[in-house]
């Protein structure tokens, strides 16, 4: 960002001196950076109606950063062994200069990167952002969001608390509902017959190289599938169907400088909330880091309470919220098919949503409700998977999944019914 | 239906408001018993180092801190001299700048109790200081257990109760009835040897709680040590439990202090960042025109 | 771009500040990952001040076994009284005879390189190329050579140095051994990688 700024400084007052046109011509022959720069900021046409839901992708990608810094500075310190492993991480905490800072920036930037994240796909959920021509780009954007929970997952284990284990232990065994081949596959997850330093070096691998790696690769494909059909709006009208003699969309206005220094902003504003619970409070209540996690992994007591980390919550307590067996099959398995196929279900919405709009402004009545209600079952969901099962939370869990689900099944019925309210022809609102 | 729907947001509400509360009460607690307030004091190095003094003689012997250094503890608790820190501290023959092992054996541990005494380095973070305070301050007397004692706060804990030379002994009190007392409901103490300290105590308040049928249930809300039995007064021994709960509460998270004066330097960073960021950028949204209102109501989309 | 646009004279003075402020910043999210790289506690500890008792060192012998201190062998010698006379004489096979160039704290940089003229103590590392030089200490012709007088011999490329540590010219190493800091509580206790001072009269 900064750079970007700077660029624009240098090359606002330093142009007629041509040395640095000079140098810019050299490097563009050997390197297309000017075109590049063009595409993708200064002649980057961006809706100039953004709404403060349009700062999430910017902030997922700082997120996305600072994980990788501070990930790779943790691996500095880190022996990936069930002996090592609690030792090593302590050793970070109490032993090297400024290794809790480093600890704790990583621990809340996960939780940080699920709240941006899911602030960023309900901004997709309101404005239609996954309908046509940007179908890809949510599908490339879900494939995000999957590898980042796998992410999520494969790096809780490795401060091998007793949480991280226990909670390890209970999504592999998750596997072993599959009929038929889910005891072998939990078995090989594993390496082992109980979780132990052979699963813990799989982990650490697939969380420090391979999803990572993955994980960069997804959001640069996400950016280009975005750079080439251009942002949604709040409106979710194209602003490319009305242009200028020159071929610049009439609401559009140029990335840079406008939202660089808008999102620039955005940014900081972000980053001080981050460090308020990065520096007062990086357990966040016991949301961000579980207390039993401050115990070092004991395979033969569990703690008294198993809760996954916050942002699996929701589809952990509907996963819990099968209680029956169906077609001879236990409910284990059918909790199991419910979980993934809430995690699954948003793939299809771009083909769900058949409304003749795409913002939630101009949907009907249905729509607004449901959404709402999608956003309210997320919650109560999210809150019951932190809570021990209970008879008033099983039933109430069981409605959320219902709701839940609902959203998505009725989806083609209520945006083809309800009515529309007209869309205009130009953006409206913004700053 | 319309009246399950309505019970369905009663219930969604219901729970919103759990959460919050849920997110304030975050205290983890074996048992009932109510926890009694404490509040750490990092600025207050003599508690610190009287907790440290406690620590090494009464705690140290089973529980190690093995995350943590001898010579980093003394320099964060006030610059501890090294001479005192191999005087005072260390009586495991162990280098300052070692780990604070215990002196016990992991197999001589599980022989003498069973298992090994956990590491306490993080007790304060798996618990809370103010559950440490409740711990330390609720053993009470008890026949049937193995080390003759039980704990308030962790019933049937596998552990003497080595802080009782100071303490003394300490004796739970009882409220309760004998059935032949029922008429004149009066409370009876179970311990005659309590006698000397009923005094204290407030003999009516308890007496409602209690079913008169099941008169032999006793309710025993208090603990305190026979007087004259312990080296430490109560209000002294309050204070020894405090610091090493305080002690503890260091322990977990060495870095607290540094870390919230670093953030306050951050954040206040930050502010000025921001503010810089927001002229910033609203000097440059000057070019952009604005955009028509956003239009509400239905009934204008004509115009 | 090129055009003058109203405002540009704020707006680039706003982006210098901006961009300074944000250097800052960025500067000093810097610090904590560059000083996660310095030695940890554990590392310092490992590197702590060690006690050495010198009682059982003789006239004309080194410490054996070789106290180690931050990973490499601490040398002791004990010099006669024929030793030091020698250490006055002959300057000109030396590279550096006044320790101009060479590592030491300063109570060290004297002509026998130590605080107590008998007892002498160097990093077992040669300034070369960082090998353990060997003890020869006896004046007599070696494989290495004839004219020996008395000091240490780097087996890997042949540096000599005196019984002060003081290289010889024309060899690999550049500079004499390096003195640790160190300081004698008594007689027979010598601490290394510590000089607090509290121990001078």
């Amino acid at each position: 960002m900064s750079e970007l700024i700077l660029g624009s400084l240098m090359s606002d007052s330093l142009e007629n001196r041509g040395l640095i046109k000079r140098s810019m011509t050299w490097i563009d022959q050997r390197f297309p950076w000017t075109p590049t720069f063009e595409k993708h900021a200064s002649k980057y046409y961006a809706p100039k109606n953004f709404n403060v839901w349009y700062v999430f992708g910017v902030l997922a990608f700082v997120v996305l950063i600072i994980q990788l810094l501070t990930g790779l500075f943790l691996t500095m310190n880190y022996v990936p062994t069930a002996e090592g492993a609690f030792g090593s991480v302590e050793y970070s905490m109490h032993e090297v200069s400024w290794g809790w800072l480093i600890r704790y920036a990583h621990s809340t930037g996960a939780s940080a990167f699920f709240v941006v994240i899911y602030l960023h796909m309900f901004r997709g959920f309101a404005y239609g952002s996954y309908r046509k021509p940007r179908e890809l780009i949510w599908l490339i954007g879900m494939g995000i969001y999957l590898v980042l929970m796998a992410e999520g997952f494969f790096g809780y284990l490795l401060p091998w608390g007793n949480m991280s284990y226990w909670g390890a232990e209970v999504i592999v065994s998750l596997f072993g509902a599959i009929p038929i081949v889910g005891a072998d596959l939990a078995e090989w997850i594993r390496g082992d017959y109980v979780l132990s330093s052979i699963t813990l070096n799989r982990f650490f691998a697939l969380h420090v190289f391979a999803l990572p790696g993955v994980l960069v690769v997804l959001v640069f494909v996400h950016m280009v599938a975005l750079h080439h059909v251009g942002s949604n709006n709040p409106d979710g009208i194209e602003i490319k169907d009305k242009k200028d003699e020159k071929g610049v969309p009439l609401d559009g206005i140029p990335f840079h400088p406008y939202y660089t220094v808008h999102d620039f902003f955005a940014v900081i504003v972000f980053l001080i909330a981050f460090c308020a619970v990065m520096f007062f409070a990086p357990e966040m209540f016991g949301y961000f880091i579980e207390k039993p996690n401050f115990q070092i992994a004991n395979p033969i007591a569990t703690p008294e309470h198993i809760a996954p980390v916050w942002y699996y919550t929701p589809f952990y307590a509907m996963l819990r919220a099968v209680t029956f067996p169906l077609f001879g099959l236990d409910a284990k398995f059918w909790g199991l098919v419910v979980m993934a196929g809430a995690i699954l279900i948003p793939l299809a919405l771009p083909w769900l949503d058949k409304s003749p709009v795409k913002s939630i402004r101009y949907k009907g009545r249905i729509s607004k409700f449901m959404l709402g209600m999608l956003v309210v079952s997320f919650i109560v969901l999210g809150y019951l998977g932190t809570q021990p099962p209970s008879g008033f939370g099983t039933a109430t869990a069981q409605i959320g999944t219902l709701v839940y689900f609902l959203y998505f099944i009725l989806m083609p019925w209520y945006t083809r019914r309800e009515k529309t309210k007209p869309v205009p022809e130009r953006v409206t609102g913004g700053h | 239906m319309r009246h399950s729907s309505v019970l369905t947001i009663a219930q969604i509400f219901g729970s919103i408001i759990a959460v919050f509360i849920g997110a304030c009460l975050s205290a983890a607690s074996d048992s009932d018993w109510e926890l009694e307030p404490m509040k750490p004091n990092l600025k207050d190095k003599a508690s610190l180092q009287r907790g440290l003094g406690l620590y090494v003689n009464f705690c140290l012997g089973c529980h190690s801190l093995q995350y943590r250094r001898y010579e980093r503890t003394a320099r964060d608790l006030g610059d501890i001299h090294k001479d005192d820190m191999l005087d005072y501290v260390i009586f495991t023959g162990q280098p300052i700048g070692d780990y604070m092992y215990s002196s016990m054996s992991k197999e001589d541990a599980k022989s003498w109790f069973g298992a090994a005494p956990p590491d306490l380095t993080m007790v304060t973070r798996v618990r809370s200081p103010k559950w440490v305070y409740n711990f330390l301050k609720t053993f009470y007397m008890d026949d049937e257990r193995p080390f003759g004692v039980n704990n308030k706060v962790f019933p049937n804990v596998g552990m003497p109760h080595v802080l009782l030379p100071l303490q003394g002994i300490p004796e739970e009190i009882c409220y309760g009835y004998e059935a032949v007392d029922l008429l004149a409901r009066e409370p009876i103490l179970r311990e005659k040897k309590l006698e000397g300290i009923l005094t204290r105590t407030d003999r009516d308040t308890p007496i409602e709680q209690l079913d008169p049928l099941e008169g032999r249930e006793l309710n025993c809300p208090e603990v305190a040590a026979i007087p004259g039995t312990g080296l430490y007064t109560p209000e002294q021994f309050d204070q020894a439990a405090y610091d090493i709960a305080n002690f503890l509460h260091y322990m977990g998270d060495p870095s607290r202090e540094v870390r919230v004066s670093m953030g306050r330097y951050v954040i206040g960073f930050l502010v000025i960042l921001m503010i810089f960021a927001y002229i910033l950028k609203r000097e440059f949204w000057k070019d952009v025109p604005k955009s028509p209102r956003r239009v509400r109501e239905e009934h204008t989309t004509e115009l | 771009m090129g055009e003058k646009i109203p405002g540009s004279v704020t707006r680039r003075y706003l982006l210098i500040a901006t961009s300074a402020v944000t250097t800052v910043g960025a500067a000093g999210a810097a610090v904590p990952f560059a000083r996660s790289w310095t030695p940890s506690e554990k590392a310092k500890a490992l590197g702590a001040p060690i006690e050495v008792d010198i009682a059982k060192l003789r006239p004309g012998e080194i410490l054996k076994p070789e106290p180690e201190w931050r990973g490499r062998g601490i040398i002791v010698v004990y010099r006669t009284p024929e030793a030091i006379e020698r250490l006055e004489t002959d300057h000109r096979r030396l590279a550096d005879p006044t320790s101009k160039r060479s590592v030491q704290p300063a109570y060290a940089k004297n002509l026998t390189r130590s605080i107590r003229p008998e007892i002498g103590v160097y990093l077992g590392k040669c300034t070369h190329l960082g090998c353990v030089p060997k003890y020869y200490g006896k004046v007599q012709p070696e494989k290495f050579d004839v004219r020996w007088k008395g000091g240490f011999f780097c087996p890997c490329h042949g540096s000599k140095f005196d019984l002060a540590g003081r290289v010889e010219k024309n060899l690999p190493a550049p500079t004499n051994l390096e003195v640790p800091v160190h300081q004698f509580e008594n007689d027979h206790i010598l601490h290394v990688g510590i000089d607090t001072g509290e121990f001078d009269e």
